[in-house]
């Protein structure tokens, strides 16, 4: 099968790459760009422990294709905060304990750095509605929705 | 000499003689009791100085509070988490790296006929490809030796391994394990326990007389005659189911051969690298210091990622001899779900005997575990349930019998809560029906059975070294549900379809091993020349937040603020063996072992700075320095650190700590099986459909005894995690069997709790009455957490529809159609 070539921007740095056309997102930033913050869970889109941001929307990369994103925004969590710094969301997923195993917490901020680019005074509702595609088994959610509660809280207030 | 010239002097007379050795007596006499006087007196004086002194001196300068302890610290390992930094099993990557491929049994019990690896040794990425012929020793096991790396004749369960083999690719790996043909012969199985245990069935593990892996018998009075006493016998029938761990990482290692002075070493999801060591010394046939594991982040294990990982470990390591590589192994979700060992699924027969007032005089189990293809950790698991089965209730007479039997469903081993999930959704469920049949309350008939101090539980142990706080946390957790109201509001008649109930459970614990294994733990606490201190430990972070616990006990114990303490993952060449991170005995045990290395290491700061500074009095710990009593600063800490290293002294120590002692008869089921208990109480509101079937828990409240709370954000997590997945389980955690096949294997049809699925509300109280075990008085929490909420919500469920459910899980069709009502006793 003929390679395809593939022009996105991860993390605001320009990619270029050939791909396979079957080649899943999650494995191109997983396997081929080393950043092995973004989690499989379970590869069919029910758990979102590989979400990323598409286009500031959040995704299951383990369902989108690399070729798909060829001139598409894609934004994993190593590409949340700043160098040095963390952002609003990861500081309150830090300070309220939001974080057990961790292995959920990737793909549970990029759902919810979603929600909060798109509304910025979420419902509890709203939260959950935006996070029911994560699963988490160790934290019993509570802590995460505070947390969510809490950064937009103090996004808000900027 | 002068004394005997003094006695000639003093033998004149005999008279003289007389009054000289009386006036002797009269003046020693004298002068020793004035003495003691004089001295008691100056004791007292001394002591009323330094009373005062002590009193006046807490009075001026404070005893500083604790400065880590029973605080909600941030978990040391967040930053790394939240910024993808955090390394997890399949995120590692080594030059030249192979990966894996397990092919597994099409059936739960076949004959191997034939296997055929030619084409798959073809392929031109394929390094290797293994059989069990080629695996000299193929057994390993935790308790029984019994579980087979590769299959050799006889596929036992449908996720049995029959080869494997290494590639240069993932892709390559999948591509030639379809090439792999295996010819089978298809053998009938045994399936649920009623099969596995007629005299007839055919026998599932080779060599074995029968199924039977274990029997736990615990014999107290004479049941018959406790039933006797009776004014009611009830008898029923109470069921689980298996349950998936779903830990949300699926199980990944990577072994390298022969590095740095190692056979191998192991990287990756493994919850008790001792364990997995001692399994591949056994497989390897080497020395365990020829092995080395250290463990990576952990994406949640709850007791899974012990055998299996283990499994993984010795295959990854066989292929990595073999071919001189790095080898990884990580399996997808559905090679997960078929091959991991699952919780244990139970059939509990109660026959339980009670006076018209409530009060309970007999009791008589019988519990039957399945377990699956392989012993894995049967017999501890079961002994679990021995102890809990009867509840947290003086019973004067008990009988009960606890089995395990083999079967060729997938094996079952530990998971969070161990043997004690099953047996209390059995016997809270039933402590419910009892009391309706006697028309007392669910919290009335609790009240008058349940343990106070000095109780003596069924294995007649008396409750005596600890407080008993089962008032305590009911009392809590009722009253943050504010149960009394809505249990009077339920019970009215509740008009159409929607219907609420409420319901709780209440449970002991008995903390950490028991008389299952040798019970100690070890740390080591390593001071550096710059301030900074490194901590091993020999248990191991598996998400619950170990290391934080761990790093707060280190930091209070020196005074230092958190961010000096650096805790390494747990590295089996290193780390003192300390048994297995479960049965909730992290903070106890290994909490404990670091607190012994720190007090190690302050009695070598003591001796130094009596010597260096000319001080000889307590040393107050705090603010990143050492103190006086008196709180004139003696020294900071960093430079403390520099002059100890630069005059010679060394600042590091190993801890360790031993449980107290415990006592177990085999025969009886009688003894002190643990030295501690914890207790709980949780509640749970509920929603129901009834003309769908649909369970919605609202509201739950769960109060427990922790001890202390070394970190009260972390017990609450544990607390909101536990009451979550107990809620999975009581109502939607179902595998899909049938004969051995498993239907569910992924999450698209294995559900767990969805944050929408999660309650309203949760809401977790703290209990602390500090046990003289723990370290600060610290017990448990991660277990106690989940093993009460399915009895809870099934109370709260029979409330609502005024029908009793006895088989876990409370699906839709079950709480619709009621289909065991026919089975009511
Ligand atoms: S790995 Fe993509 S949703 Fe689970
Ligand atoms: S923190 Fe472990 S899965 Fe969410």
């Amino acid at each position: 099968m003929s390679k395809v070539k593939v022009a996105f921007t991860l993390n605001d740095q320009e990619i270029s790459l050939l791909v396979q056309p079957g080649e899943r997102l999650l494995d191109t930033i997983r396997d081929r760009l080393n950043l092995t913050g973004t989690k499989e869970g379970c590869g069919v889109g029910e758990c979102g422990a590989c979400t990323v941001m598409l286009d500031g929307q959040a995704v299951n990369s383990c369902l989108v294709l690399t070729a798909q994103v060829d001139g598409r925004e894609v934004r994993t969590v190593e590409g949340l905060g700043g160098e040095e710094e963390v952002d609003k969301l990861q500081q309150a997923f830090i300070d309220h304990q939001a974080v057990q195993c961790g292995f959920c917490t990737p793909g549970m901020l990029m759902s919810a750095r979603a929600l909060l680019n798109d509304t910025s005074s979420p419902t509890r509702e709203d939260i959950k509605t935006a996070l029911d595609g994560n699963l988490c088994r160790c934290t019993g959610y509570k802590q995460i929705v505070e947390a969510v509660e809490a950064a937009a809280e103090a996004e808000g207030a900027d | 000499m002068i004394f005997r010239n003094e006695t000639t002097i003093s033998l004149r007379t005999e008279k003289e003689a007389k009054t000289w050795f009386k006036t002797m007596l009269f003046w020693s006499f004298s002068i020793f009791f004035y003495s003691i006087v004089i001295s008691g007196r100056i004791l007292a004086l001394i002591v009323e100085i330094k009373i005062n002194k002590e009193k006046f001196m807490r009075e001026v300068f404070p005893m500083p509070e604790r400065q880590q302890i029973n605080k909600s610290k941030k978990r040391v390992d967040a930053r790394a988490k939240v910024t993808g930094k955090a390394k997890f099993g399949a995120d590692l990557k080594f030059h030249n790296m192979l990966y894996g491929k397990v092919v597994r049994s099409n059936y739960p019990h076949a004959r191997i006929k034939s296997i055929n690896t030619d084409e798959a040794e073809a392929h031109p990425e394929v390094a290797v490809v293994m059989t069990a012929e080629d695996i000299p020793h193929n057994l390993f096991g935790v308790i029984i030796e019994n579980q087979q790396v590769l299959a050799e004749d006889r596929v036992l369960y449908i996720g049995d391994g029959v080869a494997m083999l290494a590639a240069d690719s993932r892709e390559a790996a999948r591509e030639a394990a379809e090439l792999i043909e295996v010819e089978y012969e298809e053998l009938p199985g045994v399936f649920g326990v009623e099969e596995a245990r007629r005299p007839d069935a055919p026998v599932v593990m080779p060599g074995e007389e029968n199924n039977q892996v274990i029997h736990h018998p615990l014999r107290k009075g004479d049941v018959e005659q406790g039933m006797a006493q009776a004014d009611v016998v009830l008898e029923r029938q109470y069921t689980t189911q298996f349950v998936e761990h779903a830990y949300l990482e699926p199980e990944a290692v990577t072994v390298i051969p022969e590095e740095r002075n190692t056979l191998v070493t192991v990287y990756g999801s493994v919850q008790n690298p001792n364990a997995t060591r001692d399994a591949l010394a056994t497989v390897l046939d080497c020395d365990l210091s020829n092995v080395r594991i250290i463990q990576d982040n952990m994406g949640g294990s709850f007791g899974g990622k012990d055998e299996n990982i283990s499994s993984m470990a010795c295959r990854a390591a066989l292929m990595a001899l073999q071919t001189g590589r790095p080898v990884q192994l990580v399996n997808t979700r559905e090679e997960s779900i078929i091959e991991s060992y699952k919780r244990h699924p139970y059939t509990m027969k109660y026959r339980i005997g009670a006076r018209e007032n409530g009060e309970l005089v007999a009791m008589e189990i019988e519990a039957a575990a399945d377990s699956g293809a392989y012993a894995c950790q049967t017999p501890f698991v079961t002994w679990r349930s021995v102890v809990q089965a009867t509840g947290p209730y003086e019973v004067p007479h008990v009988k009960t019998d606890t089995y395990g039997f083999y079967t060729n469903s997938p094996y079952t081993g530990a998971m969070r809560g161990y043997g004690s999930p099953p047996v209390i959704f059995a016997q809270e469920s039933m402590m419910d029906e009892l009391a309706w049949e006697l028309g007392i309350s669910p919290e009335e008939i609790r009240r008058k059975n349940m343990f106070a101090n000095n109780s003596r539980t069924a294995s007649n142990q008396k409750l005596d070294n600890h407080e008993v706080s089962l008032a305590e946390v009911m009392d809590k957790a009722l009253e943050a549900i504010d149960y009394q109201e809505k249990y009077r509001r339920y019970s009215q008649p509740q008009p159409g379809d929607i219907k609420r109930g409420i319901g709780f459970a209440i449970s002991y614990r008995g903390v950490s091993l028991g008389a299952e294994a040798i019970d100690a733990a070890g740390a080591i606490v390593s001071v550096q020349k710059d301030g900074s201190i490194i901590v091993y430990s020999g248990l191991a972070e598996n998400g619950q937040g170990l290391k934080t616990i761990f790093s707060q006990i280190a930091a209070e114990e020196l005074g230092v603020s958190l961010d000096r303490i650096t805790h390494m993952e747990t590295d089996t060449s290193i780390s003192p063996e300390s048994g297995s991170t479960v049965a909730s005995r992290s903070t106890l045990m290994g909490g404990s072992a670091v607190k012994n290395a720190a007090e190690n290491i302050k009695t070598v700061i003591k001796e130094f700075v009596a010597e260096e500074y000319d001080y000889q009095g307590e040393i107050v710990y705090r603010d990143d320095a050492l103190f006086t009593s008196e709180g004139s600063k003696l020294v900071d800490f960093p430079e403390l650190a520099a002059s100890a290293f630069h005059s010679g002294v060394f600042l590091s120590s190993y801890g360790w700590y031993k449980a107290p002692g415990i006592s177990w008869d085999e025969e009886t089921g009688q003894g002190r099986p643990y030295f501690t208990y914890v207790y709980g109480c949780q509640a749970a509101e509920v929603e129901v459909d009834t003309g769908t079937g649909e369970v919605r828990v609202l509201n739950m409240a769960a109060a427990h005894d922790v001890g202390k709370a070394i970190n009260p954000a972390n017990v609450r997590g544990q607390i909101y995690g536990g009451t979550v997945m107990a809620l999975g389980h009581a109502l939607m955690e179902d595998l899909g069997f049938s004969e051995g096949y498993i239907r569910h294997t992924n999450f698209d049809e294995y559900l767990i709790p969805t944050i929408k699925d999660a309650p309203d509300n949760v809401e977790a109280i703290i209990v602390e009455n500090p046990d003289p075990a723990g370290p600060y008085g610290a017990k448990s929490i991660g277990e106690p957490a989940m093993e009460l909420g399915g009895a809870a919500i099934n109370n709260a469920l029979s409330q609502a529809t005024g029908r009793r459910l006895r088989d876990l899980p409370l699906n839709l069709e079950r709480v619709l159609l009621g289909r065991n009502l026919s089975r009511e006793g």
